[in-house]
Formats: structure tokens, sequence, C-alpha cells
């Protein structure tokens, strides 16, 4: 599974993308997030506070309780602040 | 529906749009309160064209437009410079105005766009604004 950072969530992480194979119990966006975070300082320190996260899943825009069934590419970014 | 890193012409974009008897426009340009010197817009290449372009199709779904357009800057910019431009075109104003301003409220919360912004040297992410949920969600 690819994925994908953005904005503040890139800067902590400290890359932009990287490859990932979840567990099988990884089922939902949420569940990613928080095994994420147990992935090292850096990530606990993006991946810490999930209400202030939100994703895509194959680039359309998901809520966190949403599940990766199939998933190619999953991004993890803060609330958009476009336009 | 375009993703640009160069500035937006509007005399262009809209000359573009008039095909019928009424244009509306919205631009947004840059400010520049509490000392902001530079903002950089970072954005999900891929992801954001094709939420532009759900947008307008959105859009056309609801009104009957002749056209309808939306450009978006990307990289670093000053205040004072444009930063995005949504232009619609209709037989008559009500639908031009309505899906102008549709689309520019559910851009603010639909399309994958980050702001980081450089104030007396230092940078910080802007934070989303709760009123930017609210406009979107009273064109549900």
């Amino acid at each position: 599974m690819r994925l994908l950072y953005f904005a503040w969530v890139r800067e902590r992480v400290g890359v932009g993308e990287e490859e990932v194979t979840p567990p099988p119990e990884v089922t939902t966006v949420a569940d990613l997030v928080a095994w994420l975070a147990a992935a090292s300082e850096r990530h606990a320190a993006a991946f810490a506070e999930p209400a202030r996260l939100r994703a895509a899943v194959d680039q359309v825009f998901v809520p966190l309780e949403a599940p990766l069934a199939g998933a190619r590419e999953v991004a993890i970014f803060p609330p958009v602040t476009g336009g | 529906m375009l993703v640009s890193p160069v500035a937006i012409d509007v005399a262009a974009e809209l000359a573009a749009i008039e095909r019928d008897g009424a244009v509306a426009s919205f631009t947004g340009l840059v400010r520049g309160d509490d000392g902001v010197a530079t903002l950089e817009l970072e954005h999900y290449p891929g992801a954001t064209e094709a939420a532009l372009v759900r947008l307008a199709e959105a859009a056309r779904a609801r009104w009957s437009l002749t056209a309808a357009t939306i450009v978006h800057r990307v990289g670093p910019m000053a205040p004072g410079e444009r930063i995005v431009f949504v232009g619609t075109c209709a037989p008559h104003r009500g639908a031009a105005l309505e899906a102008c301003a549709y689309l520019i409220d559910r851009l603010k919360t639909d399309a994958p766009f980050w702001k980081r912004e450089t104030v007396g040297g230092a940078a910080r992410w802007v934070e989303a604004r709760d009123g930017d949920d609210a406009a979107a969600a009273r064109w549900q």
C-alpha cells in the first residue's frame, strides 16, 4: 500500500510517501493511523491525534472509519485550507 | 479546471467563458494580514484536479450552466496575488451567481490544498476554519 502525507503530517513524518504492508487486523483508515503511530517517534508525532487528521483512499476523501479493503493509495493530511 | 504555478489571468479566464447571457466570477487574493510575507500552497497532484472536476460536474448537475471554470494557484505567492478564480456562465444571472458561490464554498472543504504562511521569517500551516465547513454545508 502506498501512503502519501501532506502539509505538517509530511513534515512530522519526514517523508512525503512510503510503501507499507499493514497486518490483516488493520481494516480501516483509523486502524492504519493507530498502527502508523507506533512505527517510529516521527510517526507518533504525526499520528498521535487522529481528530486532527483527514484522509483520502485512492484519491477520494473518506472519513477515518472508512474501510481500507483493496486500497492502493492512502493519503493522510490535516484539514484542507485552499481557496 | 486548472492548478496553476503562474499568475491567474482573470481577463483571459472571463473571455473564455463569455458564451451566454450571464457571467459570474469570484477571485480570491492572498491577504497580508498579521504581517504575512509569503503564502505557499501545497496540493495533492492528481486528486486535486479530480476534486475540481467533480465540483464543476456537481455544479453543472445542479444548475443549467453554459460554462464553469476553476483555476487555483499552487506554490509560493505574495500578498495581493490571485490565489483562486471561479467563473460560471449561464443563460441568466441566478444560476451563474449561485453556482459561483457554490463552487468557491465547496472548493474550500472538498479540494486538497494546504496553505503555509511565513510571518517574520517563521513558517506556519494555516488552520482550517469552522466557518468554511458551515459555508460548504449550506449547499447540502
